[in-house]
């Protein structure tokens, strides 16, 4: 069939593009517009090349920011995926039980951002907080505001609280799926408990633990809200995560210049760690 | 191999069942012969599967007790009964290569390698796929992946039975000709107690020597292919099997003449039946003869189906189909009657045998 060629249909994506540019580009390109520029005040403004760039990638200031973001997304997805998969392993599959067990972990997921720092902020003052004052009762040593530990431990207790039903919800899905034959087949195989784990419920649950890990993964490296409200990234800067540090750069000492350059290197590190993860896990998923 | 015998077994998936319509499976009083090759057949929702599961132990029956060799074994788990299962739609382990899929059930019951290899081989031979053995079991066809469970069935030889439900529904005609001779085989060569659970008549008359029918969760006929076709005992059974199925009509007895309306048949002999009951008179459409002699009937339509020809005609009301050679002649005042010996007579449903 002869193929119509006509270039007027291109005014037909004109609104796509339209939209797009304003919602995506023309803000991308402010932030990229600043990090290659410096200005005295006054809204003059002159070339500076990649010095911004070079600036970030070299201070000592990003460099910890980063290994901070690293260690903690790879702390929580330590402890919520497991703990995920053996929550879902061991929720009921039928009765009045599913229902009760659905709601009582889909409600973590209903809490905003800074209601969840506000609530650990407060359960874990020594002052006035239930989990403060206990811990102080029980001799224990515990102030986040003064104790980087602390402070860790709270941020991380607080994120399995609040992000642990997610990886629940996705494996409880994949094990829902996985007819009773398998069961019964597993049963006069003779295989263990394990065995039924590794080889029947495992492979099934794969798919869904891929988006757990990939979506954990991203929100947790762009943590803000929580930590900020509980510890405000302190004490000192032990809980300064990258955009926590961000913030701080370009609207507490309102350094646009390096605060644009990070803002971007933030984003491809981001993409490239998302693109690492989504190309191993489907080259994994072929491969076999 | 053993003897399985099912012994008053009941069940229920309620938790209170009261009554009788409760029960999937109502009183199966039962006794597998030790190598013997049985057909479970019955529609969908008759109580094959719960049979099944119950003497594999996946099902715990409500009431009754099931013997293996005269071993109490009701409260024994699936493995320590050891019984290989094959279920109608394939069961593989997805990350296993093909040979590690049928060595499982083996390895898992702790068997020498040197001996997990030659089971595994002859069964891989047996079902054709060997050259598939070192590849992913997740990449394979439907009836490829059934193959393999079959094979994980077949592959340890020390069961005590080895029961298949419908494990041939998702494999193709000629493979599935091809799988049924070779259980056969397989039966005949190592003497395997094999229970196949099936809803295809033709099935269950081809594998198995004894054929057990169940209807509505009770056993109504238990018996060799010929005794189902000619003496069926209970009028499902002269419905289900046979196509078409049995003619079965509603009649008076009147010592060893039947009334059908304002016709009279003969029959072979009278038999004893209480008062009150519903009596039906069986006549197989293989044995309904259309000539010039007998009863009047009027003919509603002529199928040919190829190497005869099913005539549906009807007597008195009453609907009835014969078979006629397929160059028979049906003559223009057409005439039936029915051949003695395939004559039955059923009250409330179940045979009654005719006197002499």
């Amino acid at each position: 069939m002869e193929k119509t060629w006509n270039n007027k249909a291109w005014f037909l994506v004109l609104p796509v593009l339209l939209l797009v540019g304003f919602s995506a580009v023309i803000p991308l390109m402010t932030v990229v517009n600043y990090s290659v520029q410096d200005t005295f005040g006054n809204n003059v403004f002159f070339w500076s090349g990649l010095t911004w760039f070079e600036q970030v990638l070299h201070s000592r200031r990003f460099h910890e920011a980063l290994l901070r973001n690293l260690a903690f997304s790879f702390t929580i997805l330590a402890i919520q995926i497991p703990l995920g998969i053996f929550i879902a392993l061991n929720m009921p599959r039928k009765g009045i039980g599913v229902p009760i067990c659905l709601v009582l972990m889909a409600l973590p997921l209903l809490i905003p951002w800074n209601v969840v720092g506000t609530i650990w902020q407060v359960f874990g003052r020594v002052d006035i907080g239930l989990l403060g004052r206990t811990l102080a009762a029980m001799g224990i040593n515990y102030n986040y505001a003064t104790d980087p530990v602390a402070a860790w431990v709270t941020v991380i207790v607080m994120d399995v609280w609040h992000w642990t039903s997610l990886v629940v919800l996705l494996c409880y899905a994949g094990l829902v799926s996985i007819p009773d034959a398998y069961y019964q087949a597993a049963k006069i195989d003779g295989a263990s408990r394990w065995s039924v784990f590794r080889y029947i419920q495992l492979p099934k649950m794969h798919r869904v633990l891929l988006i757990a890990v990939l979506l954990r993964f991203m929100d947790s490296f762009m943590i803000y809200t929580e930590p900020f409200v509980v510890t405000g990234g302190g004490p000192g800067s032990t809980t300064t995560f990258l955009s926590i540090d961000l913030v701080k750069m370009a609207i507490g000492q309102f350094d646009l210049g390096p605060a644009a350059a990070m803002s971007i290197i933030y984003f491809l590190i981001i993409l490239l760690l998302s693109w690492v993860f989504y190309t191993v896990m489907t080259n994994y998923d072929s491969g076999r | 191999m053993a003897k399985i015998d099912l012994s008053h077994i009941k069940h229920s998936y309620l938790p209170y069942p009261s009554r009788d319509e409760d029960f999937a499976l109502k009183e199966v009083d039962h006794s597998w012969e030790d190598g013997g090759a049985y057909a479970l057949l019955g529609p969908s929702g008759c109580g094959k599967t719960t049979l099944l599961n119950i003497i594999s132990g996946l099902l715990n029956p409500s009431h009754g007790s099931i013997l293996f060799d005269g071993h109490d074994v009701t409260h024994l788990s699936t493995q320590e009964r050891n019984i290989a299962q094959v279920f109608q739609f394939p069961v593989i382990y997805d990350t296993m290569t093909v040979y590690d899929n049928l060595a499982f059930p083996l390895r898992n019951r702790g068997v020498p390698e040197a001996d997990v290899d030659r089971s595994v081989r002859t069964i891989l031979e047996m079902i054709d796929l060997s050259d598939w053995a070192k590849r992913k079991a997740r990449r394979l066809t439907a009836d490829q992946k059934q193959k393999i469970s079959l094979g994980r069935g077949l592959v340890r030889s020390d069961v005590n039975a080895i029961l298949f439900d419908e494990p041939l529904t998702v494999i193709d005609p000629h493979m599935k000709w091809l799988l049924r001779s070779q259980l056969k085989q397989l039966h005949r060569q190592f003497g395997y107690t094999m229970v196949y659970v099936t809803h295809d008549q033709t099935e269950a008359l081809t594998f198995a020597d004894t054929v057990v029918v169940m209807y509505e969760g009770e056993i109504v006929q238990i018996g060799k292919p010929d005794e189902l076709f000619e003496r069926p005992s209970h009028t499902f059974v002269g419905y289900f099997i046979g196509s078409p199925g049995m003619n079965v009509m509603p009649i008076e007895l009147d010592g060893a003449n039947a009334r059908i309306g304002s016709a009279t048949v003969a029959l072979p002999g009278g038999a004893n039946v209480g008062a009150g009951k519903t009596i039906e008179l069986g006549v197989r459409p293989e044995y309904v003869r259309i000539g010039r002699e007998g009863l009047p009937v009027a003919i509603r339509k002529v199928e040919d189906i190829g190497r005869h020809k099913i005539v549906r005609a009807e007597l008195e009301g009453v609907e009835l189909a014969a078979i006629v050679g397929e160059n028979e002649d049906i003559p223009a005042d057409p005439r039936i009657r029915f051949e003695p010996k395939g004559i039955n007579l059923y009250a409330d449903s179940w045979r009654v045998e005719l006197g002499a």
